[in-house]
């Protein structure tokens, strides 16, 4: 039986003692967890080394650690895997509370400020719809496949250690809440999506402060894919909801959209006031002349010519505005989820998984009945009974009570986009 | 060795010596760079947030038109394009109907992708798996002896791992250092290797993204690094022509210099600092010239 050297990080804040780290040396196969080998050390040898956990089945949440550097479950870490990558010698595994938040003792962390305050920040339960229906709420199948990804979460904090943004702005909302967050608005019984929305976006800590680092997903023993959640809480939030955010958010992914289609490439020069709102805007003006020492010394250090500043250098090729023209003319938005859809090579491989083909085959028809979700909001206003939602929904209807000003646009909206239609909510594929 | 060559946008637009310096080093590598003329931005993972199809039609037009070059791969210069194509090229290739879909918009155009229709890989890559570190060590002119460089990768390069084919096979996420050591350079370890810039949310979070910068700047000054080296012209951006900013931000002077990776491996490879734009850097990269410098003195080279 292969001998591991565990190498535990302790530390008692009660103690005085500065944190340290202690060798036990554990046989056990390689199959086995890491969770095991420490409750074997702290069975055997030491059962003074503070661990959370519960299930040992990677279903509670509780063990998450970081094991040889990477966050994750520890019930759900193999030995011989944890050893592979470590950089401390052969069979050595250090473990490790998880970063970002404070220790209690040894391997635990105090989770509470910064990961259950921001679960509980995103309002994590469904606020209903009205009228509340005398049965069931009845869903289109589609749509609640839309949320399974996040509802796979179980708390376990794996993505929150490693957040980058966290790391530097501990008020960031976060990947784990942000998910949550998904759960609920992309739910079409959620009768507050918008207001949800507009809540994350305004929030300087919410949507638009992820730096889109990918630890999360790396992270993450479930496959939620925070950060994938969080682009989505974004495309829903300046493309459906219309919510133009004072963290420049929209503006920028706007600006950006903007000038790929305009030049084909990215023309920096042009993005920055663009960013903020084009020149003119005043919400332009002071971080224009805040970044101005940035475009001087690009200027100076001969990076950029004042012609490459101030003209187009590229052009885009019509091909490049049929492209945009087309897709974003679609009257819905076509996303295909690797977690819901699968591989088609994995999938012929394993015929007994059947999520996948149904999830798959809302593939085929993008163009629905349904009134288009990104449609301007004052055009479609007349055609919008038009589909079966009518009944509840004269445009002037939902206006006044739910929905307040910034969000009265996508009142409408959610009204049309909202009922059993047999049709995904937001029409993403999965 | 003929690539399709997809520089990406900021090569050309605000880190100019970096396109010029991959095109210094290329003939030395027998590479063949033939452009990817009518291609478009990849889309840096803004697109995909605006609209996943949007960004995975404009990356599959790429690739095909990649294919249609005489290239055997194609290569980029960004870890941002390798991170935001893999991911397109990754839904691309897991559904015929979804490719069918895309192809509709492209067909106008005569184009069309493919399940793989091309390997797409970023020059660190290609150095490692293509052209080889025996074959790489055996053309260094100049090697780096006693220059401690400090890798910094990018997020888009090296996570998630499975979509980059990050593996015991293919090591990706060690490459930089092996590279460094295979020009003679010494690795230097600190704790920003893998971390992020912080370009992404320079205009939602200006103090945050300048905080991430400076702070691994300054944890490579703390580890005696003469100089850090990237893949990626965007993380250069936040790194070098941010700099100064970022230092007033965490509140301690830098003066980091920050190479482009063509440009570390065109010194080691003989290329004189002029072609390789190393004096376009807002941070100077003194220390790297003064490090080229006493090399010339000792080999008594002709200087330049
Ligand atoms: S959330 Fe639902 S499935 Fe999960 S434990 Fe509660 S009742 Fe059971
Ligand atoms: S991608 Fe965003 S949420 Fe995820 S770890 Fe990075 S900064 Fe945090
Ligand atoms: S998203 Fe994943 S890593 Fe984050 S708390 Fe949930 S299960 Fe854990
Ligand atoms: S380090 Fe910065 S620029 Fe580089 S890939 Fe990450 S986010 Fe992008
Ligand atoms: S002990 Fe429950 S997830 Fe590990």
């Amino acid at each position: 039986m292969p001998e591991y050297t565990l190498r535990l990080r302790r530390y008692n804040p009660e103690s005085g003692e500065a944190p340290h780290y202690e060798d036990f040396k554990v046989e056990l196969e390689g199959h086995r967890s890491v969770l095991e080998a420490i409750l074997q050390v702290r069975g055997e040898q030491d059962g003074s080394i503070g661990v959370r956990c519960s299930c040992r089945a990677a279903i509670c949440g509780s063990c998450g650690v970081r094991t040889n550097g990477k966050p994750g479950l520890a019930c759900h870490t193999h030995l011989d895997a944890a050893a592979k990558n470590s950089k401390h010698g052969e069979n050595v595994i250090v473990v490790e509370p998880m970063g970002n938040m404070p220790v209690i003792k040894d391997l635990i962390v105090d989770m509470e400020e910064v990961h259950w305050k921001k679960i509980r920040r995103v309002t994590p339960w469904l606020v209903a719809k009205e009228p509340v229906p005398e049965r069931e709420y009845i869903v289109p199948h589609e749509a609640m496949v839309d949320v399974t990804q996040t509802m796979a979460c179980i708390q376990c904090g794996a993505c929150v250690s490693d957040c980058l943004t966290m790391e530097m702005d501990p008020l960031f909302v976060g990947p784990a809440a942000l998910a949550k967050a998904y759960r609920f608005v992309g739910d079409p019984r959620d009768a507050e999506q918008g207001q949800r929305l507009k809540d994350l976006a305004e929030d300087p800590h919410g949507i638009y402060d992820c730096t889109h680092c990918f630890q999360c997903i790396e992270a993450c023993p479930k496959g939620v894919a925070p950060m994938s959640q969080i682009m989505r809480l974004r495309r829903r939030a300046g493309s459906d909801f219309h919510v133009d955010d004072r963290n420049n958010g929209h503006r920028h992914e706007m600006a950006f959209v903007k000038n790929i289609r305009k030049n084909g490439l990215l023309h920096e020069a042009d993005l920055l006031p663009d960013s903020y709102g084009g020149k003119f805007h005043p919400r332009a003006v002071p971080e224009l002349l805040s970044s101005l020492p940035v475009v001087l010394r690009a200027l100076k250090t001969g990076k950029v010519t004042v012609k490459k500043a101030l003209l187009h250098e590229h052009k885009a090729s019509p091909e490049i505005e049929r492209i945009f023209d087309t897709v974003e003319n679609r009257e819905v938005r076509l996303e295909y989820n690797l977690y819901i859809s699968g591989n088609e090579d994995d999938l012929a491989d394993d015929p007994a998984d059947a999520v996948a083909p149904a999830a798959t085959a809302t593939l085929a028809p993008p163009v629905v009945e349904e009134q288009a979700v990104e449609a301007p909001p004052e055009p479609p206003v007349a055609e919008a009974p038009a589909a079966e939602a009518a009944p509840a929904e004269t445009p002037a209807a939902p206006a006044p009570d739910a929905e307040e000003a910034p969000a009265a646009d996508p009142a409408a909206e959610i009204e049309v986009e909202a009922p059993a239609e047999g049709e995904p909510t937001e029409g993403d594929t999965q | 060795m003929k690539v399709a060559y997809w520089p990406g946008c900021v090569s050309r637009g605000f880190t100019p010596e970096l396109h010029g310096a991959m095109e210094a080093v290329a003939p030395l590598l027998d590479l063949e760079l033939i452009g990817i003329d009518r291609a478009s931005c990849c889309g840096a993972g803004v697109i995909a947030e605006h609209n996943q199809e949007l960004a995975d039609t404009l990356n599959a037009r790429t690739f095909a038109l990649a294919a249609e070059t005489p290239g055997e791969l194609m290569m980029n210069i960004c870890s941002t394009c390798q991170g935001a194509q893999s991911e397109c090229q990754e839904r691309l290739d897991a559904s015929a109907e979804y490719r069918a879909e895309i192809n509709t918009t492209l067909e106008a155009e005569g184009l069309a992708y493919e399940k793989g229709l091309v390997t797409n890989k970023n020059f660190l890559w290609l150095l490692v798996e293509e052209i080889g570190l025996e074959n790489l060590k055996k053309k260094v002119k100049r090697p780096l002896t006693g220059l401690k460089v400090g890798p910094f990768y990018g997020c888009y390069i090296v996570r998630p791992t499975d979509r980059l084919g990050i593996d015991d096979e293919n090591p990706r996420d060690q490459y930089m250092q092996m590279v460094i050591e295979a020009l003679g350079g010494e690795v230097i370890d600190y704790a920003g290797i893998y971390k992020c810039c912080g370009f992404p949310i320079i205009t939602m979070n200006k103090k945050a993204s300048l905080q991430m910068a400076g702070t691994h700047l300054a944890d490579a000054t703390d580890a005696d690094a003469d100089c850090l080296v990237v893949p990626c012209p965007l993380c250069h951006l936040n790194l070098d022509l941010q700099q100064p900013m970022a230092a007033a931000e965490i509140g301690r002077d830098l003066s980091m210099p920050v190479l482009h990776l063509p440009q570390l491996v065109g010194l080691a490879l003989g290329l004189d600092n002029k072609a390789l734009g190393l004096s376009r850097h807002v941070i100077k990269p003194t220390s790297v010239i003064d490090w080229s410098t006493a090399v010339i003195g000792s080999t008594g080279e002709a200087g330049w």
